[in-house]
């Protein structure tokens, strides 16, 4: 057990450093930023319920190596949890099959306001590979509103993340718009 | 003098209520309403009348006893009220008064069903037979009451009697209570051959010259032959079923004070009228309560008839009241008589606890199954929003009955755990383990009783209905309400006023002649009760006050943080399928864990039926059954053993019955002159 | 001058608990390699809680609407009448074990009736599950603390940690066992790793969490609040009757700071116990737990025959 224990004290860092987690956004430092806007929008915590309206599995993959070691989404203030009444922020993956149609809109109405609903990979912003097929509802906006989108066939971790920040930056113009 | 007359009186007067009361019930049975309004008016009245006598006795002091000669020998209609006989009749006619209040409409609906008439005639006779019983100061005159009672509960047990089960249950009420009376004659011949007199004064004068085998002789006796009425396991196997079948206001008596009568009788023979008690007899109804504790809320947790669950409960109660009794036993013989006070005091203030919630448990269940038509708990489901008042106060005697602070049941748990833990630190080697045992399975029983009540609660009231019986379901009637809101009410106010309530207890206790001159060892204030050399003490008004205080202070925080939200009315969320009745969690359900963690014990059966479309495929399943159930370890390993033997015996006996007349008059001069040689010699 | 002494009780076990919390689970996500959230992280979800709004279900009745305040009040008054960093309040009436046990008892009753009250056929295991340990540790949780009480001659807490700071090493022995008892109660009421994962989304496996899934805004806000009172109340109570060295015995203000700092010490070294423990042993299966709950009930008369 020591031997583990010391192990874990002894290996280098592995947690992906916010300084290295560039974006095609332009943007150098998405952590830090991201955590300063939830600061503002979200009083400094996110709850992500994922829903999965039949994906193929590849876009949970990435969601939930948000949540290892290397990405530790946790340190932004963002968790996922385990029921929709707890979320701020629905992901939906895969492009809506017709059996999970009324189960979408049912966690939609779940969720407790004030919410943000993000279709996560192409799948579920248009229906992607799947799209026309009988099936398929071809993406969330046609089930439930979408806020945002994160493209990517799957998007990978990083991208996702990217997304995240993009997306809390636009309420947060949004909400000063408002003002 | 003039307090004894008058309250002797009034002690008349009740019965004589009460009797008017039977008689007139009975002479207008041809119209059910005022049937119903003559039977239960007079056992208001009687209560009333009991109430004033008892509460005169109580603060006043004025005892009395009073006695009639008969031309009978032996026999004698010998009264005697002490302030111990007055706490059991201020209970019984509490729990009357509250309980005929609730009859005036629960018997409604058995109009044109069942004989009004002869429910109003049993039950205004089974009060009048429960107060006499701890009233009565002649053995002979004592058992004659006893039976009474008894007969007077066993009709009313088979009241419904259109359906098969209660005649059954009936049937095992009687016989068990039959077999309890036949110990409790045995226990008052023994006496009588020691001192020579059925009179209870005169046996306690004189059996301290007798020797001790007589008393422990008597005190077994007296155990199984009061502890059949009161329903400590293993004599308990009655009570499951005869408590479930009478009338609900009817189980609410029978379960609330009419088992009490066991205790009474208890306290009045081994703490007043048989010598200084040796330590094995306290050690012995402390065991005894510790496994009826125990044993009880885990059958009670297996159950999903809510009468049953009820009436199991009734015995982990009366095994939490011989704690409180045993320890004080033991403390007494080991001459710590302020500890002994302490215990006593503790049994009767749970005696007074359970009565009370246990009887607003009973009358809640009633007005539940007056409107669902049934006693299964997997059919109901849902009714808080059926029926919110009759929710609200079931709620507040679950809560008692689960010992949570601040109502009642808390309270006298905490007398309770005080008595064994002072035993705990008071006694030597093999008595304090006794009495950790004990105060362990308290612990336990504790939390299982709240387990068990959050499912009965939960089950019954929460959730979506599950039968459609559910959803004819309407709030009881106004007399059924108040009956149940005065209880719920006394729940919370005996709660908060403990402290003046234990000393009126102690006042009890210590009219004692055993308990005379001693000094409890513990003190009670308005605000306070606490043990004297400063172990606990407890505020009952401060637990309150504070929950009150602090939940108001969190609402208005709360609402003043987060004033500007909404709150919306949305479907429940069980991952965006559809919820079904048979999604929710059942009776059986809830409790299968415990069950399965204590299979040792409880031997839960299961047996699995399954029919095939087709015998040989054996693929496709056409239905299949799950047939759950609970051994009767004492039927199987204790009376179904007794019961073979009896038959066993019978059939050998049976052969010198040849049906001859001549061989019957041989027998009889044969025994005539066994006779006359054993009186000669 | 003891009306600040008050106001600190009062107000210290509301006020630290989620930091409690945020600490254990930054270490757990040190041993996991990961940064893990700050450590002021509960405070932030807490507060975003109650700025939301909320979703009730249309089956909910005032029960599951008035559970969390109750909730939340028990675990109020029981951190107001524990010992926490002070014995001087030995005078206090609500301090007595059985009411602290039975408040606690209180709370989880109307959890586990808030859990049945939607019909969801999660929160019906939760509360079944949660009743079932709960009944099982009620004894061992009595049992491991009569062992200090019994000692001391008092069930008031405040007296047990005043008397236990003065007892020689070997009537320190028995506590040793009342402890490890002491311990697995602690777990078993918390909700902590044998028994329970507190970070779960398996409902397969949730107890607690099961339970609160229905809750949302305000009234999930309170409802996790209070297990982090719970959380702090326990790790308090591990600390000053097992430990109580340090606690200001006067009522002289300037005792307070001291005695604060060196309680802190005490809650941190036991969150830093049991973050380790979470992330060393695995959650049992629910049918092993029993077995580890008689043990700790085992223990504890064990221990109590030791010291009487």
């Amino acid at each position: 057990m020591f031997r583990l224990y010391y192990k874990i004290i002894s290996t280098p860092k592995t947690v992906i450093d916010v300084q290295s987690l560039g974006c095609d956004t332009g943007i150098d430092i998405v952590g830090k930023k991201l955590e300063a806007r939830l600061q503002r929008s979200f009083r400094g915590s996110l709850a992500i319920r994922a829903v999965d309206a039949g994906s193929t599995n590849a876009c949970e993959q990435e969601l939930t190596a948000l949540g290892n070691a290397y990405y530790d989404i946790e340190r932004f203030g963002i968790h996922f949890v385990a029921s929709p009444r707890h979320a701020d922020m629905l992901m939906v993956t895969g492009p809506v099959t017709r059996n999970m149609k009324e189960a979408l809109v049912r966690t939609y109405e779940a969720v407790p306001d004030p919410k943000i609903v993000v279709a996560v990979g192409d799948d579920a912003i248009d229906g992607g590979i799947f799209k026309g097929s009988y099936g398929v509802l071809d993406g969330v906006h046609n089930v439930i509103p979408v806020d945002y989108q994160i493209p990517g066939d799957p998007p990978s971790p990083r991208i996702i993340l990217c997304g995240l920040l993009q997306i809390l930056e636009m309420l947060d113009s949004r909400s000063k718009a408002a003002q | 003098m003039f307090n004894t007359l008058i309250s002797s009186n009034i002690f008349f007067l009740s019965l004589l209520l009460w009797i008017a009361g039977a008689v007139g019930a009975l002479v207008l049975s041809k119209n059910d309403r005022l049937a119903n309004w003559w039977g239960n008016s007079f056992a208001i009245l009687g209560s009333c009348v009991g109430l004033l006598f008892s509460l005169s006795v109580l603060i006043i002091g004025s005892t009395f006893s009073f006695n009639i000669d008969s031309t009978l020998p032996l026999l004698s209609l010998s009264f005697s009220v002490d302030k111990l006989s007055a706490f059991f009749i201020f209970l019984i006619s509490l729990i009357a008064l509250l309980a005929s209040i609730y009859a005036l409409g629960y018997v409604k609906h058995y109009y044109k069903k069942y004989n009004i008439g002869a429910l109003g005639f049993f039950y205004n006779i089974f009060l009048a037979g429960m107060v006499m019983v701890v009233s009565a100061h002649n053995a002979l005159f004592f058992l004659i009451v006893w039976e009474i009672m008894s007969l007077a509960s066993y009709f009313l047990v088979i009241y419904e009697n259109k359906e098969k089960e209660n005649v059954q249950a009936g049937s095992l009420y009687f016989i068990m209570t039959h077999v309890g009376t036949a110990f409790i004659t045995l226990a008052f011949l023994l006496l009588y051959r020691s001192t020579g007199s059925l009179d209870f004064g005169v046996i306690k004068e004189t059996i301290g010259n007798s020797s001790p085998l007589i008393a422990d002789t008597v005190f077994i006796l007296a155990l199984i032959g009061f502890g059949t009425k009161a329903g400590i396991i293993p004599f308990h196997i009655w009570l499951p079923n005869a408590h479930p079948a009478a009338p609900s206001h009817v189980s609410a008596l029978m379960s609330g004070v009419m088992i009490k009568t066991g205790i009474y009788m208890f306290i009045r023979m081994f703490m007043d009228m048989l010598p200084d008690a040796p330590l094995w007899w306290g050690v012995v109804i402390l065991i005894l309560g510790a496994i009826s504790s125990l044993f009880g809320v885990l059958y009670a947790l297996t159950e999903h008839d809510i009468k049953r669950l009820l009436a199991y409960h009734s015995i982990e109660n009366i095994g939490i009241i011989l704690l409180g009794l045993g320890s004080s036993l033991v403390f007494w013989s080991l001459d710590m008589k302020p500890l002994a006070v302490l215990s006593l005091v503790a049994a009767l203030f749970h005696t007074l606890n359970h009565a009370i919630f246990k009887a607003l448990l009973f009358l809640g269940a009633g007005s539940v199954i007056s409107q669902t038509h049934t006693r299964n708990m997997e059919e109901y489901g849902g009714l808080i929003k059926y029926m919110p008042q009759t929710a609200l106060f079931f709620l507040a005697g679950s809560m008692a009955i689960s010992a949570l602070p601040p109502l009642n049941g808390f309270f006298s748990e905490w007398m309770t755990f005080q008595s064994l833990f002072s035993g705990i630190m008071a006694s030597n080697v093999p008595v304090r383990w006794v009495f950790i045992l004990a105060a362990g399975s308290l612990a336990f029983t504790g939390g299982l009783a709240a387990m068990c009540f959050v499912k009965a609660f939960g089950v019954t009231f929460l959730a979506r209905p599950r039968s459609e019986n559910v959803r004819h379901a309407r709030e009881s009637g106004f007399a059924l309400r108040v009956g149940m809101a005065v209880l719920a009410a006394l729940t919370l106010v005996i709660g908060f006023t403990a402290g003046s309530i234990t000393n009126a207890v102690s006042g009890v206790v210590s009219d004692l002649s055993a308990f005379n001159s001693s000094e409890p060892a513990f003190f009670s204030t308005i605000q306070t009760v606490g043990m004297r050399n400063g172990f606990a003490s407890i505020s009952m008004p401060l637990i309150l006050a504070s929950l009150i205080v602090t939940m108001a202070l969190t609402f208005f925080a709360v609402y003043l943080v987060s004033r500007n939200r909404k709150t919306k009315i949305g479907r429940t969320w069980d991952c965006g399928t559809t919820l079904g009745p048979r999604m929710e969690i059942t009776a059986t359900g809830f409790s299968n864990s415990i069950v399965t963690i204590f299979r040792g014990a409880l031997k839960p059966t299961k047996q699995t039926s399954i029919e095939y479309r087709d015998e040989d495929m054996r693929y496709f399943q056409k239905s299949s059954t799950v047939e759950l159930g609970i051994q009767d370890i004492y039927n199987r390993y204790f009376y179904q053993p007794v019961h073979m033997l009896t038959i066993k015996a019978s059939e050998y006996m049976k052969r010198i019955q040849s049906g001859n007349i001549n061989m019957y008059v041989l027998y009889i001069l044969a025994i005539l002159i066994a006779l006359l040689f054993a009186s000669g010699m | 001058m003891s009306i600040i002494i008050w106001t600190i009780q009062l107000a210290l076990v509301p006020a630290v608990s989620p930091l409690c919390i945020g600490v254990v689970r930054k270490i757990k996500a040190r041993f996991q390699n990961r940064v893990g959230a700050g450590i002021f992280q509960p405070y932030r979800d807490l507060w975003k809680l109650f700025h939301k709004d909320e979703v009730i279900s249309e089956d909910a009745s005032w029960i599951f609407k008035c559970a969390p305040y109750l909730i939340f009040s028990t675990t109020v008054i029981i951190g107001a009448s524990i010992p926490l960093f002070t014995t001087i309040f030995s005078i206090n009436v609500l301090g007595d074990l059985l009411v602290v046990i039975y408040l606690i008892a209180l709370g989880t009753f109307f959890l586990a009736l808030a859990g049945m009250d939607v019909g969801s056929a999660f929160g019906g295991f939760g509360s079944s599950r949660e009743m079932t340990v709960a009944a099982l540790t009620e004894g061992g949780l009595m049992f491991s603390i009569l062992v200090p009480a019994f000692s001391a001659h008092s069930t008031n807490l405040f007296a047990i940690s005043g008397a236990v700071a003065s007892f020689s090493f070997f009537a320190f022995a028995p506590m040793i066992l009342a402890l490890a008892a002491f311990i697995i109660a602690m777990l078993a009421e918390t909700g902590r790793f044998p028994f329970d994962n507190p970070a779960t989304h398996l409902e397969l496996t949730m107890i607690h969490e099961a339970m609160v899934l229905e809750y949302s805004g305000k009234r999930l806000a309170l409802i996790e609040w209070a297990a982090a009172n719970k959380f702090f109340i326990f790790l308090a109570l591990g600390a000053n009757l097992f430990f109580p060295w340090g606690m200001s015995s006067s009522e002289r203000l300037g005792d307070v700071p001291l005695a604060l700092i060196l309680f802190f010490a005490k809650i941190l070294a036991f969150s830093v116990f049991v973050a380790v423990l979470e992330s060393t042993i695995v959650k049992f299966r629910f049918f092993r737990l029993p077995d580890l709950l008689f043990t700790s009930f085992i223990l504890s008369i064990i221990a109590m025959s030791l010291t009487i």
